[in-house]
Order: structure tokens, then sequence, then C-alpha cells
């Protein structure tokens, strides 16, 4: 029943690789974790989207302007840039070679994150011994949840930073670990743009509103 | 501490009033399943076989195994779904003229949201991507997927998932809400037991595995096929996996979220989707529907994409209209977004976004309608094989045909406000998802079943099911279109009306005959293994086929291919026939591979534990899954050697068995 296929003889072209080299270790792995990224990305989008909508549910309790502090977001926004530029930093030295420098820079920027983490649950704690509670109301419903979200993936992000700094200090920079640290850096920059987001739509147009 | 607080801190809000002893139908299938568990436990411990399946199969990384795995997941599934399905059926049949019929409100409420959700999620999920798993990479000219280890993680997080929607019938019990759990009714205050929680954390757990392997094909599509093998010399199926993986990974992190979202509701006690304190309730269901309407999508073009592969095959041509099919595919992509408030134009959003949202849902019909035209031209002057994969495939066209034309016709919002939520609706989905994804999905398994396991399914078992299921599926749905056109609505128990009883009858009896159909297949299952000397293929290629996958042997070595093929047509496996191909027999070098490990079903084993821990409010056992969840990951990123070499003088004996079984074909 199998039609047997008639070969044209018309010169035999290469069908297949005699002397192949494999995809070099982590040939996909950039490609996945942006994909991975866009994902999480749609994962703020979609709290954002209910921030929109919901963000101006007070339901007759505290609005923004009666409970954000912009001082106190704008140290913390400051903490997060800051943590930005000495992940570049220790990404710089990671490309010159240079282990301690890496670690150091890597240790600076986890303490700027420590920093922004540790001020986010003073707000937080501020906030919900004021009775702005996230059962209050919607809009702190999804101010807490969208907030709360991007703390916790900075939290991620410090117990990974932490695991790649054990990494380096044991393996050293090979490259399996400087493709972890290229990773780390794209989330954590990642995260960066998230909170200007939020800084900018929830907090500056929240104090407007 | 007293003992009650010790065992409520224990077991948290499980006792033993939670078991239901009460219900006589749910014992008597616990009694089954558990004999049925116990003696398959039996035979597995007897004939030693737990270790062979730990390193041969839990643990293994390779795409083939775990597509095969999903395979299994997706029928064993099947069984429960459709037992779902006849109860409901039965039911239905007989609550008439005050009979209450033999389910009680409480357990007919669980059943109709357990069929729902397991027919989605744990049936036409699982088929999808194990078909997708087991033969994209090979339709490539690839080693494996991008990331391996991911692979087998994703797998078993799809279980865990199961196991916890399983559990929920002996457990507990399972949500009383229709499978997409709209708030209020979801939320603490109307549904305070743990059905609900059962269903998120379900959901959740499968949903990272789903997202995961999302990631992982599209990685593999874009970064490792075959030098020669450009966007558009992709096989058909290899492009609407590639679209359904981009859909994936841009739908069910919406899933994610709005689950997590319902979930605070419940736990934390938030207002989201809470009538008061300026939560809406509308919002849970449009953001369920942004991931919900992609999803049938997602389900559905694997399935064009299967259909488009045995088409050419079996008309023995090159698909017509190439180009447009793959347009086609990523317009629907694209438009999938663009549809979602069809699920609810009686919110009442207004007239001007119910008309764009009807006239985007029209307007998919067209990409629809083109791929259906380039089917019939392929078949046009084609040599036609009647085969069972050809078979489905014809099934599917006119089914598929009829589930669209009335989908359009619910598209337009006044006609879709008579029919909202009734069986006309069900009719519609229920034509479309059997008469697309499960018809796809069967093309799909008698298609590729010769090059998984190296010889065909037994015809004749094939060609029973394949009537019962279509004369079923035909019995049993169109009567409910006449129902729902006379305005009876879903998810009813009982029924008033006597004259509406026939058609129910009807619809049961074609339940009846599916029933046959899902039997007649597990009968073919069973004959073709006995019969597997009969029905043996040592070509690799007994369809005659067009695709790479048919250029290795069947089942294909671990490694899938000797040599990395370089492709230089669309149907790369026949331009090689075409030209006189000659399988290399000398110059084997190692092959470089993914080693197994065991992570995967263990992180998911703590996942689940974790999930059944906040279901159970025992947050003792969350907690510690959670911090043996961080331990297992972290400890894994420590191993740096994750692969090995396949050494050469293996690649030499496998190959030369192969060429001394074709040897003896010949």
């Amino acid at each position: 029943m199998t039609i047997s296929v008639k070969p044209q003889q018309t010169g035999e072209p290469l069908f297949y690789l005699a002397d192949e080299h494999p995809h070099p270790e982590g040939w996909s792995t950039s490609l996945g974790f942006w994909i991975y990224l866009m994902s999480d990305c749609l994962v703020f989008a979609i709290l954002f989207a209910t921030y929109g909508v919901l963000g101006a549910n007070y339901a007759a309790g505290p609005a923004p302007k009666d409970l954000f502090d912009l001082n106190l977001v704008a140290i913390n926004t400051s903490m997060l840039l800051l943590s930005s530029i000495t992940y570049g930093f220790a990404m710089l030295t990671m490309q010159q070679g240079r282990v301690g420098a890496t670690q150091a820079w890597l240790a600076i920027t986890g303490l700027f994150g420590l920093a922004f983490i540790g001020i986010e649950l003073t707000e937080f704690a501020h906030m919900i011994h004021e009775g702005a509670t996230p059962q209050r109301s919607a809009f702190l419903s999804s101010f807490f949840t969208l907030v709360g979200t991007h703390g916790l993936h900075v939290s991620f992000g410090l117990v990974w930073l932490v695991t790649l700094m054990t990494q380096v200090w044991r393996f050293g920079l090979i490259e399996a670990n400087q493709r972890r640290l290229m990773c780390l850096s794209m989330f954590w920059h990642f995260l960066d743009v998230v909170w200007i987001g939020v800084f900018t739509f929830v907090y500056l147009m929240g104090m407007l509103r | 501490m007293s003992s009650p607080d010790l065992i409520k801190l224990i077991f948290g809000r499980l006792t033993l009033e939670s078991l239901p002893l009460h219900e006589p139908i749910v014992v008597g299938t616990f009694a089954v399943v558990a004999t049925g568990g116990l003696a398959l436990f039996g035979a597995l411990t007897y004939f030693r076989l737990w270790g062979y399946l730990w390193r041969e199969w839990f643990t293994t990384v390779d795409h083939k195994r775990i597509g095969i795995m999903y395979m299994i997941l997706g029928i064993v599934m099947l069984l429960r779904g459709f037992a779902d399905a006849i109860m409901m059926r039965a039911q239905q049949a007989i609550a008439f003229g005050g009979s209450e019929g033999y389910l009680n409100a409480h357990h007919y409420d669980q059943i109709f949201t357990a069929h729902g959700v397991i027919m989605i999620f744990f049936v036409a999920m699982p088929l999808v991507t194990g078909l997708m798993n087991y033969v994209v990479p090979l339709q490539i000219g690839a080693r494996d997927v991008s990331f391996p280890f991911l692979n087998n993680f994703s797998f078993w997080m799809t279980v865990g998932g199961a196991v916890l929607v399983m559990a929920s019938l002996f457990i507990g019990e399972f949500a009383r809400t229709g499978w997409l759990a709209y708030p209020p009714l979801s939320n603490i205050g109307y549904s305070p037991d743990v059905g609900v929680d059962y269903y998120i954390w379900g959901l959740q757990v499968a949903g990272v595995g789903t997202t995961l392997s999302g990631i992982n094909l599209i990685c593999t599509i874009v970064k490792l096929r075959a030098p020669g093998m450009t966007m558009m010399r992709m096989p058909v199926f290899t492009w609407t996996s590639l679209c359904t993986n981009v859909l994936i990974v841009a739908s069910f992190p919406v899933l994610t979220v709005v689950l997590a979202l319902l979930s605070l509701d419940r736990y934390v006690g938030t207002n989201f989707f809470t009538n008061d304190f300026g939560g809406s309730p509308m919002m849970y269901v449009n953001l369920i529907w942004i991931w919900g309407h992609p999803e049938v999508y997602i389900l559905v073009l694997p399935a064009f994409g299967i259909f488009s592969e045995v088409t050419s095959t079996f008309s023995g041509k090159r698909l017509f209209g190439y180009t447009s099919m793959v347009y086609a595919t990523v317009v629907i992509t694209i438009l999938s977004y663009l549809v979602w408030l069809h699920h609810f134009f009686t919110m009442g959003s207004g007239a001007s976004v119910n008309s764009f949202f009807g006239i985007t849902t029209m307007i998919i019909s067209i990409p629809t309608g083109a791929k259906m035209f380039n089917w019939l031209f392929t078949m046009y002057r084609g040599r036609i094989r009647f085969e069972l994969p050809m078979m489905w495939t014809l099934a599917f066209m006119f089914t598929f045909v009829i589930g669209g034309m009335t989908g359009v016709l619910l598209a337009v919002p006044p006609a879709d406000f008579v029919l909202h939520n009734s069986l006309f609706l069900i009719a519609h989905f229920h034509n479309v998802i059997i008469g697309g994804v499960v018809f796809g999905a069967f093309a799909g398994i008698v298609y590729w079943f010769p090059k998984a396991f190296g010889f065909r399914l037994d015809p004749f078992w094939g060609r029973v099911s394949f009537w019962c299921w279509v004369t079923g599926f035909f019995f049993a749905f169109m009567p409910l279109y006449v129902l729902g056109l006379m305005g009876v609505t879903r998810r009813l128990r009982v029924f008033d009306d006597p004259s509406l009883q026939i058609w129910f009858i009807v619809a049961g009896f074609g339940a009846a005959l599916i029933f046959v159909g899902i039997m007649a297949m597990l009968v073919q299952f069973a004959v073709s293994i006995l019969r597997r000397e009969q029905l043996r293929d040592v070509t690799g290629d007994p369809w005659n086929a067009r695709t790479l996958e048919w250029a290795t042997s069947s089942p294909p070595p671990d490694y899938n291919f000797a040599f990395t093929p370089v492709v230089h047509d669309n149907d790369a496996w026949w331009d090689m026939k075409r030209r006189g191909y000659q399988r290399p027999l000398t110059g084997f070098k190692p092959i470089h591979m993914p080693s197994n490990t065991g992570t995967g079903i263990i992180l998911a084993g703590l996942a689940t534990a974790m999930a059944f821990g906040l279901i159970w409010y025992m947050w003792w056992l969350a907690a510690v899954s959670f911090i043996a969840l961080l331990v297992v990951a972290i400890g894994h990123t420590f191993n740096y050697h994750r692969d090995f070499d396949i050494p050469a003088d293996q690649i030499v004996r496998t190959e030369d068995a192969r060429t001394n079984l074709l040897a003896g074909a010949k």
C-alpha cells in the first residue's frame, strides 16, 4: 500500500550534517528568559489593569492622598534605582572577570534591595496600623496586591541573588554562572521598570486624584 | 493545648465528616478506584516495575516519553470526565414529571463543574501538549526540547493539578460553581467549603506547568530548527504549535492572576470580586475570559495543524495554500485576543462595545474558512487514502463547519441575548471542541502512534470507535441545539415540561454511543498491542508521509536523528525521498544529551502537597512544603553536570540494528 517514491537522480544535495557541533550550553536560555519575563510582565499588566478599574473605589475609606507619603516613596524609589545601577556595575566587573569586585557590587545591590523591601514593609505596616488594610476597600485590595506582588518579586530576587553569590563564591565566574547572573540582571532591571510604572500610576497619579 | 485544638492544627478543616460517606455513588466509585489502584500497585510491585518506571519514565527528560505520558494522562482523565458526562445525561433524561432523578443537587453541581474543568484542563490540554511535545522536536529535526528538565517538571505539575482534582472526589468536595467559578458564587460567602479551593489550586499547580511548557516549546521551535528550515519551511503542525504556545504564554498568566485574586478574596478577605466595598464581580468575568477565549484557540490550533499534516499525507499532495495557512493561523492567534467579551454580551456593556466584539468574532470565521478551503483543495484531485486519520479529518470538516456556523450565529449580540447560557451554547461549543479538538487529537493519535511505538493501531476497532463517536456526537448534541432554541438553560437538574424529555433521551442515547466509542478505542489499544507483530512497521514511514519525523526509525532512538538533517523544502522528508536520499551508515559521532533527573517530580509533588495544605488550612503542611520546594529548587541549581554523551559505538549499534531491520523489510 505504500507508494514508493521514484528517486530522481539530480545530483544528491546535502541531506544531513556529517560533522556537526551541538548547540552550546545555554543556547536558548536568554530567549527563554525573555519570554518568561514577558509572561511576568503580563501578570503585572493585569494587576495594573485591576488597579486601574478598582483604584478609585474607596468605599468611603481612605484615599491615596490620606495614605501616601511621597517623601518615603521617593527614598524607596531611589533605593531600587540605585540597586539597578550597582547591578550594572556588577555585570561590568563580571565581564572583566573580577570575582571580588563582582561579589562586592552584588552585595551592595542586595543591600539596596533589602532597604527597598524594608521601607515598603514599614509603609505597609503604617497603613495597616491606620486601618487602611487590604480588606478595607477595593482600592486598597488592588493597591496592596500590585505593590505587594512587586515586593514579592524583589524578595525572590534577593533569595536568587544570595544563591548566585554562593555559586560564584564556590565555582567562580564560570560560563554557567555568568549566564545566571545575566538572567538575574534582566529580572532585576525588569522589576525596576515595573516599579517606575507603580511609582507613576499608583503614587504620583494617586496624589493628583 | 487541648486535643481538639491540636487536631485542628494538624488537619486544618479536614474532618471525618469531610469524607463523602453519605454519597453511595461516590463510595461505590471509590471502592472501584481503590480496588483498581491497589491491583495496579500490586502488579507493579510484583513485577518489580517501580525501579524501571522511575528510571526510564518518571525521571525522563526525553520529550518523546514525556509526550507519551501526557497522552496517557489525557486518556485516563477522559474516562473520568466522560463518567461525569454520562451521569449528567442520565440525570437529565430521567428527571421529569416530578422525578428528582438519582443525583442530589449538591452532587450534580459538582459533576458539571468537574466535567468542564477536567475535559478542558486535564483531557484536551494534556492531549494537545502531549502531541506537540512528541512531534514538534522530531518535525524540526531537533534532539530534544530547549529545556528538557523543565519539560519533565511541567508534565508533573500538570499531573499534580489532576491529582488534586481527583482527590476532591473522595476527600471533601469539588466546586459547585460551573467550570469558570464566577464570583460572587465562588467567593467565600457562598462557597465556604473546600470545593472552590480545590478548583483554584488544581488549576494554579497545572497552570505553572502549562506556562513553562509554552515557553519551552516556543524556544524549541525558534532556536532548535534543523539547518535550512526557515520559518516558511516549517511544517504546518509546527506553525500551529508555535502559535498555540505563544497564546499559552500570553494568556495563562492572566488565569494565574485572576485565580490568585480570587484566592486573596477567599483567604485574606480582600474585595476584588465582592459586591460591597468597591469590588466588581464582572472584573473576574472579564479577566477570566481574557484567558478563556485564547484557551479555546490554544486547543484547536494544534488540531488544525494535525488535520493539515493528515490531509496532505493521505491525499498524496503538498498542502494547498501553505502560506495562506500560516497567515490564517497567525491571524487567528491575534484575533483570539479581541473577542473575549462575546462570552457575556448580556453583561450590558452597551451597543457599541457589543457590536465591536460581535464583529471581531465574526471576522475569525474568515481565516478559519480559508483553512477549510485549503484542506478541501488539498484533497481535490488527490489520491485520497481513507485510513483512520483521514476519516477523523473528514468527520472534523463536516462537524466543525456546523459548529462554526452556530458560533457565528451566537456572535450576533441580539441573538446571543436570547441564547446566552442556553443549551444551544452548550451544543455549539461541544460541536467545535469535540468536532475540532477531540477528533483532531484522535487523528493525531492514530497518525503518530506507529511513530511512537513501531506498530499501527488496529483499523477495525478504530473504525468501530470512529463511527460510534461520530454518530454518537450527532445524537448527543443536535437535540441540545433544539432544546436551546426552545429556551432550556444549562446546568439544570430537574425539568417540569414533559414534552422536553424525548430530546434528553435522544441525547442520552448519543452519550451511550460515545461510551461505546471510547470503549472501542480502549479495545483498539489492547488489540493493537496483542497483534503488534502483524501491525509492525519497520520502515519508520508507514503512511508514506512528508515531514521529518518520518525520516527516523519508529520508535525513534533517544537522540532522534543520528545526524542532524538538512532541509531544502517544505515537505522535507518527501523531498529527501524524491531526490534519492541515502541513509548514512558510517561516520557516527558521540551525541550530547541531557541526563534524567528526579527533581521535576519531587518539586511537583511538593507543590501539590503545598496546595493540599492550603486547601484544607493545614498551614504547617503548606509552610513545610513551600520551604522544601525552595530548598530542592535551589539545591538543583548547584548541579552543573546535567548532560552526558551517548558514545559513538552505542549509536553504531542502534543504527546497525535499524539497517538490518530495513534490509529484512525489503
